[in-house]
């Protein structure tokens, strides 16, 4: 066992011991983040929107039911490190194929493990998303490489993440071209039964996608800031009123941005599985997951757009409807994994709006 | 959508008294119900007979019946009070029937009566008939196991050709599980599906396929109006499909499920609820999944609260019964705020970043005959929960608060116990689930035996038992390091693999005290984390915390005093409900009197770890480390006046001469030492001149031979500091004196409870035969005022324990004299103690001598019955006590109204016999029941027939009573016999019996031949004839199976009400008596209190 330390950004340590893989002079820093759900570690391992960033689990036991491919978000972990209580000596479970350390190994994850979490939790909860660095080097060392982290403000992470050639997935009726911001494997499994979808880089122009002929278009999920994405922007004014759009996560902040509303960051995000959005056009409440540090700033939307899902706990627009486009989005994952099925009804409005038009 | 307005008043209904499977946990979902409805404004009446809970406190409800939960008597309170809405939800199993069965009678849920809300009849018959649930969950696309029935065994074969064994057969309306079994050969089967087809009424057996060895889970769900579906707790058994909820460890949040398969059993769970059609409210889900292959299997739905429903709303902060009451009247969950965020609201899925672990507590020891092994029907009878950051540590907790005499998982005395075995046996001992099974894991893997061989004996999943095996890797670790080298590092991961003090100062041998120095010294001390329904995302404005090994602490500072209540643990028999009852109250009263209350306890069912019911709740052990800490943390953040350790039973009490005498509230523990302290308690007696049974100590069986020289037989054998008389002995002759007395140096060398040592040592007493026993509750303040609660007469003679016997407020037969007498020594007793608070004193009347057989310093089980019935808040009164006030400041306060009178009130006892069908059901000097009922009426007869109707037994209104009595008993045979001729009754007796009654002048019908005679009907097929109504038969031989032993087994079997004590009898022919010139007629307890009873007729 080997001890490690974690040392954010604002001098705060934490003890703990190394797991996973061995980092580069045993320091790992990115964006400190925590997320609540009780399972589905390996999802939010994979999930390519926490590129930048460093994930604490708020749930103690980390590594239970082991790892599977099946399971897997994306090709790749694309977090730079991660932080829990207590990682699993052996791991249970039929579909498992390998244990959670192993994993983190083979691709190169470090992480720190024995950490007073909760503590953790409360600090950055209190004091915001935060830098820091982790690791078996000292403590001075750490401390430096979480202040020279640059966060996740300020950078296009999504060119970090994106795929570089288009493929093309599924076998559904329809045909749909998805924006790999950073997409998640669970939306293209659902969009894959509905329709044929090609998957794009994230620099692909309108034009290009156009030219594919799709009967809607889909802004995946994805890293960051949506403001550091330009070119993702002004595709989307591109394709708004030509084609139906969808947008799921990042997808909706940059289509936020398109119709020229405003995001913003928000102190510590969303990340979890058990967040209570109403639905307005029913008053529904469906439980949902999220993962999300910026938001839609939801007055801007004003004669633009409809407000069509609220947060409940803290009041964040969590989707919209274009007034003038065929174009929705939300906020949370209706996907799921991992997290609740409960807002998958929205893969079918895509299909609705895609049969309207 | 908001509140209905649509209605004013509902009805609750409540879960009688506490018996296997059904406990506090149904005292704690109706009283926050009870708070909600009227918070919301609405009328609320309470009908529930059970007097030991706190939502009977007149307070709670605007009506409180506390009367038989019956359908008769609940259909004359709707009557009489006309509800517009009957809320059936919160009084589990008991309160389900009872609405179906008002149902069936048209009095509610039809057009022109009282709605039920919550779920309608429908929606509960699709749940709890199994057959048609399972028809509704294959419509919607879910599995069960395959399953069919039968009515004779031809039949149960054809099903076993179609579903294969092993299978698992359940009779058909058996109460408390009889008859169930599993069967995996034909020979088993033919057994097996006899015995289930006897054990059913109709003889009918439901033979489902055996999944035993599956993983089980229990979601649990809440639904409001506008079918927002949320849940709040996934829960994995430790213990595989099998072993009944109730009777596993049960973990939350659920640990080896993928969020694949989690997500898809959540789906599922939505999916039962809305076909069963459970509107509003919580509800109980029960899965199965194939660790082999993830097929999941759904097992049964509870459309109510539930024990786990409780333990979930516990284990996450998330108020299922209190949500449960806004959703009934109309609210959905967005409405409803987060209460312990405050910000956030309820329609939200709770998480959580600690581990809950609940173990249950047996007490199979009582039921000689049963075989202690688990099974698909519950027989535990209370639980122990505990929070920790991980499995381990919360599983060490929970050993540890179950107070069975472990300090945990390993490291004490009883580590040793499976020392003897061959591998090969601990793993078949190990494959048999019993409460023994986690030490077993503990002791197989100590010596290196596989996960993966116990997995296949075992089917505990193998997470599990990597998890137990790292406290025995770091076991090994710790001995070989030694307390003088240990690291801090070493320290930390100890206590957060949930080490207890304790068990590091066993394994080192060194004081307990050493390694709490010695570690702090290393700063590994307790934090305190907080529940908070959300993994710290939001802030909670609730003060619920556990202890943990950590970085920091939570706890906020405050200004005002502070006071610490410490509960009573788990529920046992001799230790439950009014032990809680009694803390909750101190918690009400201090806190009005300007304290802030802090609650320690560990029992996930009450309502003292409810967190609206303190200031603050600490979920923690009651042991001397955990009180410890807690004292130390409070300490540190304000101004703790002390630690109220005398109204938890005996387990907060065995600390109060731990803790620092200035902090004992109350009482000093020095006094209560006095009590507990044979010769010291004698000298005492002596003193006051207050006669008591003649007696010794002995700690040998040659010293106990040796007192019985000097006092005679019969003797009574009882082992000191024990609870409910547990292990407790009458003996006749030598021979059953050494039995007794070496059966408690076995106990004594396994740290067992009852054990005997040197300084546990047995009193031997001279056993008082036909003597009335005498309770009574009284006060005594720091100016020496004494305040008599009440003197209860018991109805069973003395011998039989307090705890098992009913009693009557006011006496019913004690002259004024001797009751002058009692009121005299108690108020001597309680001075020479110097008692601040309350005390209990247990006298034994024979003829005009009154005895004291002991005083206990604490409040007794009885307090809350005496509130009930007289009206005198006696708990809150004593906590006012114990923190200064007088008993003249209280009176001037309003505290201490006067006690009423006009009524008598009768506490009936209710046991788990049905449960344990191998048991003999005679009452004995060792307490075995689990819970009590209260019986109030105009005259003792009435109220004597409300309290055996309430405890199940409907006396009979004509037949046949069959009488078979001891030599001793049959004189006051006698007047009961006339009585019931007088009442047109047919008497039937055993020869003995019948040829006494006969000789004076009592006409019996019929003779019965003694049990395997060959010519005649003998007491069992005469019972089983089913034309006898009542049964009185008292024990005469000491056998193991005597004949009366069979009688009182057929009469349980027959459901036919079984006294097993002549006095009962005349107390029975009494109530037959009034009851059959009076009607029994209902009114509340705030009628009773307001002495409104006195405008009722008395004509008796
Ligand atoms: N088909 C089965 N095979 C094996 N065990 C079973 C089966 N069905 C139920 N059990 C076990 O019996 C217990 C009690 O069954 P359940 O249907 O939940 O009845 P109850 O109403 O008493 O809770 C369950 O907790 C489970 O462990
Ligand atoms: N000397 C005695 N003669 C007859 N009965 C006795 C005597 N001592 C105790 N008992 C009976 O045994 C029961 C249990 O004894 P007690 O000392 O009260 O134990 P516990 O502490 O468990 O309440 C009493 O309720 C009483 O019925
Ligand atoms: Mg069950
Ligand atoms: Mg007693």
């Amino acid at each position: 066992m080997k001890e490690a330390l974690l040392v954010l950004a604002d001098g705060t340590t934490f003890e703990g011991e190394a797991i996973g893989a061995d980092a580069p002079d045993g320091i790992s820093a990115g964006e400190v983040v925590f997320n609540t759900v009780l399972t589905g570690y390996q999802e939010v391992i994979t999930d390519p929107s926490y590129a930048g960033q460093i994930v604490t689990f708020t749930y103690p036991h980390i590594g239970n039911y082991g790892v599977t491919d099946l399971d897997c978000e994306s090709r790749r972990p694309f977090c730079r490190g991660v932080i829990v209580r207590d990682l699993a000596r052996r791991r249970s479970n039929w579909r498992s194929d390998a244990d959670l350390e192993a994993f983190m190994q083979a691709h190169g994850l470090a992480g720190i493990a024995g950490v007073d979490t909760r503590r953790l939790t409360r600090h950055i909860r209190d004091a915001g998303a935060m830098a820091g660095a982790f690791g078996i080097a000292d403590e001075r060392a750490l401390k430096a490489a979480a202040t020279a982290e640059p966060g996740t403000s300020g950078v296009d992470l999504v060119a970090t993440v994106t795929t570089d050639q288009p493929y093309t997935v599924g076998d559904g009726p329809l045909r749909v071209v998805a924006y790999d911001f950073g997409i998640k494997r669970t939306i293209l499994r659902h969009l894959g039964t509905l329709a044929t979808v090609e998957v794009v880089p994230a620099s692909t122009p309108a034009a290009e996608v156009l030219a594919r002929d799709p009967q809607g278009v889909f802004l995946s999920n994805g890293p960051g800031d949506p403001e550091q994405v330009p070119y993702a922007v002004d595709a989307i004014n591109g394709l708004l009123g030509e084609v139906p759009i969808f947008g799921i996560c990042l997808g909706h902040q940059l289509l936020s941005l398109a119709i020229g509303a405003q995001t913003e960051k928000l102190a510590f995000g969303h990340h979890g599985g058990n967040h209570p959005v109403r639905r307005l056009s029913t008053g529904a409440v469906e439980i949902t997951s999220q993962n999300h540090n910026f938001a839609v700033v939801a007055d801007t939307l004003a004669g633009k757009a409809e407000m069509t899902h609220v947060n409940l706990n803290d009041g964040v627009c969590e989707g919209f409807r274009v007034l003038d486009a065929p174009a929705f989005s939300v906020q949370h994952h209706p996907e799921a994994g991992p997290g609740p099925h409960d807002a998958s009804y929205l893969f079918g409005m895509f299909v609705e709006l895609m049969h309207a038009s | 959508m908001p509140r209905r307005d649509d209605i004013e008043s509902i009805l609750l209904i409540g879960s009688g008294p506490i018996v296997i499977g059904q406990a506090c946990e149904f005292d704690y979902s109706g009283t926050q119900a009870c708070r909600v409805l009227r918070q919301e404004g609405y009328r609320v009446i309470l009908a529930n007979s059970n007097p030991a809970t706190i939502m009977t406190d007149p307070e709670f409800a605007d009506a409180t019946y506390v009367e038989p939960l019956d359908v008769d008597i609940l259909t004359q309170i709707i009557e009489r009070e006309h509800p517009d809405a009957v809320l059936p939800t919160l009084g589990g199993q008991t309160a389900l029937n009872l609405a179906m069965a008002l149902h069936a009678r048209g009095v509610i849920g039809v057009p022109g009566t009282p709605e039920m809300i919550g779920a309608n009849a429908e929606a509960i018959a699709t749940a709890e008939d199994r057959e048609q649930f399972k028809i509704a969950m294959q419509e919607i696309g879910l599995s069960v196991p395959a399953s069919g029935i039968a009515h004779n065994m031809d039949e149960a074969r054809e099903v076993i050709q179609r579903i294969g064994l092993p299978v698992v057969i359940r009779p058909a309306f058996i109460l408390g599980g009889k008859g169930t079994g599993i069967a995996s050969t034909r020979d088993e089967l033919e057994r097996a599906a006899q015995y289930g087809l006897d054990a059913s009424p109709i003889s009918e057996i439901l033979l489902e396929r055996s999944i035993a060895g599956w993983k089980e889970f229990e979601l649990e769900v809440m639904r409001d109006r506008a079918d927002n579906c949320v849940v709040v707790c996934s829960i994995e058994n430790l213990d595989p499909m099998g072993v009944h909820t109730g009777d596993s460890i049960t973990v939350a949040p659920a640990q080896t499920l993928s969020d694949v398969e989690y997500q898809l059993m959540r789906d599922a769970a939505f999916a039962c609820i809305r076909r069963v059609g459970v509107e509003t409210g919580g509800s109980n889900v029960q899965f199965a999944l194939n660790p082999a292959n993830g097929d999941m299997v759904i097992i049964e739905m509870n459309p109510r609260v539930s024990r786990s429903s409780a333990l979930a709303s516990k284990a996450t902060g998330f108020p299922i019964a209190k949500i449960a009451a806004r959703l009934a009247v109309g609210y959905t969950l967005d409405e409803i705020p987060n209460d312990i965020t405050k910000k956030t609201p309820a329609s939200f899925e709770p998480v959580i970043d600690y581990v809950v672990t609940k173990v249950p507590r047996w007490a199979f020891e009582k039921f000689p005959g049963t075989k202690g092994v688990l099974g698909t029907s519950m027989q535990s009878v209370g639980e122990a929960m505990a929070i920790g950051r991980t499995f381990p540590e919360s599983l060490q907790k929970a050993l540890r608060s179950l107070e069975h005499g472990r300090r945990g998982l390993n490291c004490d005395p009883a580590e040793a116990l499976f020392d003897e075995m061959t591998d090969e046996e601990l793993v078949t001992c190990a494959a048999i689930a019993t409460p023994d099974r986690p030490f077993q894991l503990e002791a197989a893997l100590r010596r290196g035996i596989t996960i993966e061989r116990l997995y296949e004996a075992t089917r505990v999943d193998p997470w599990f038992l990597d998890q137990i095996s790292q406290i025995i890797d770091e076991r090994a670790h710790l001995a070989a390091v030694g307390i003088a080298a240990l690291s801090r590092a070493d320290w930390r991961r100890a206590k957060r693999l949930g080490f207890a003090d304790a068990q590091l100062a066993w394994l080192w041998g060194v004081d307990e005290d050493q390694v709490r120095a010695t570690r702090s010294a290393h700063g590994v001390v307790a934090t305190f984390k907080t529940v908070d329904t959300c993994a710290a995302e939001f802030e909670a404005a609730t003060p619920y915390h556990y202890s943990t090994y950590e970085d920091d602490d939570e706890v906020v500072a405050s200004s005002k005093p502070k006071v610490i209540i410490l509960g009573s643990g788990p529920n046992r028999i001799g230790q439950g409900i009014e032990f809680d009852y009694c803390c909750v109250h101190a918690a009400f009263a201090l806190h009005e009197a300007g304290f802030e209350t802090i609650m320690v306890n560990c029992n996930p069912e009450t309502v003292s770890t409810d967190y609206d019911t303190s200031d603050r709740l600490y979920f923690e052990p009651i042991t001397y480390e955990d009180v410890l800490n807690v004292i130390e943390v409070e300490r540190r953040s304000g101004d703790l006046r002390g630690v109220v350790v005398s109204l938890g039973g005996q387990t907060p009490l065995k600390l109060a001469g731990l803790l620092s005498p200035e902090l004992v509230l109350g009482t000093s523990a020095a006094s209560i030492d006095l009590a507990e302290d044979r010769d010291r308690w004698n000298d005492l007696c002596a003193r006051l001149e207050i006669p008591q049974p003649a007696g010794g100590t002995a700690s040998t069986a040659e010293q106990a031979l040796a007192i019985v020289e000097r006092i005679g037989y019969p003797a009574l054998v009882r082992p000191s500091y024990v609870l409910g008389g547990r292990a407790m002995e009458i003996v006749y002759d030598d021979d059953s004196l050494r039995a007794a007395m070496s059966e408690l140096a076995g106990f004594g060398t396994l740290g067992r409870e009852g054990g005997l040592s040197a300084e546990r040592p047995v009193l031997v007493d001279r056993f008082l035969e036909d003597a009335t026993e005498v309770d009574v509750d009284a006060i005594r303040d720091r100016t020496g005022d004494v305040l008599i609660g009440a003197v209860m007469e018991h109805v069973e003679e003395a011998g039989v324990h307090s705890g098992d016997s009913a009693c009557a407020i006011p006496p019913y037969s004690l002259s004024a004299e001797t009751i002058a007498v009692i009121e005299g020594h108690t108020r001597a007793i309680a001075d020479a103690l110097e008692v601040i608070g309350l005390v209990n004193v247990q006298y034994a009347v024979k003829g005009n001598q009154v005895f004291v057989i002991e005083a206990n310093p604490r409040a007794s089980r009885t307090v809350p019955f005496v509130a009930k019935a007289t009206g005198v808040p006696l708990v809150k009164a004593a906590a006012r006590v114990m923190v200064g006030a007088t008993l003249l400041e209280l009176r001037d306060e309003g505290l201490l109204p006067e006690p009423v009178t006009g009524h008598v009130a009768v506490k009936e006892a209710v046991l788990p016999f049905n449960r344990f069908p191998d048991a003999d059901s005679v009452l004995g000097p060792e307490m075995r029941s689990t819970g009590e009922v209260m019986g109030i009426d105009r005259t003792f007869g009435l109220a004597f027939a409300k309290s055996q109707m309430a405890a199940g037994d409907r006396l009979p209104t004509g037949g046949m009573v069959f009488l078979s009595v001891a030599d001793r008993d049959k004189e006051t045979a006698i007047g009961a016999a006339h009585k019931f001729t007088d009442l047109g009754f047919t008497i039937a007796a055993t020869a003995g019996t019948a040829e006494f009654l006969e000789g004076h002048g009592v006409p019996v019908a019929t003779v019965v031949a003694k049990l395997g005679e060959a010519t005649g009907v003998d007491a069992v097929d005469l019972i089983a004839s089913g034309k006898v109504n009542l049964v009185i038969n008292s024990p005469r031989g000491r056998g193991a199976r005597a004949d009366g032993a069979h009688i009182r087994a057929a009469a349980e079997q027959h459901s036919i009400p079984c006294l097993t004590t002549a006095a009962a009898g005349v107390a029975a022919a009494e109530g037959m008596a009034d009851w059959a010139r009076h009607e029994l007629r209902v009114r509340t307890l705030q009628e009773y209190h307001r002495g409104a009873t006195d405008q009722l007729e008395l004509p008796l």
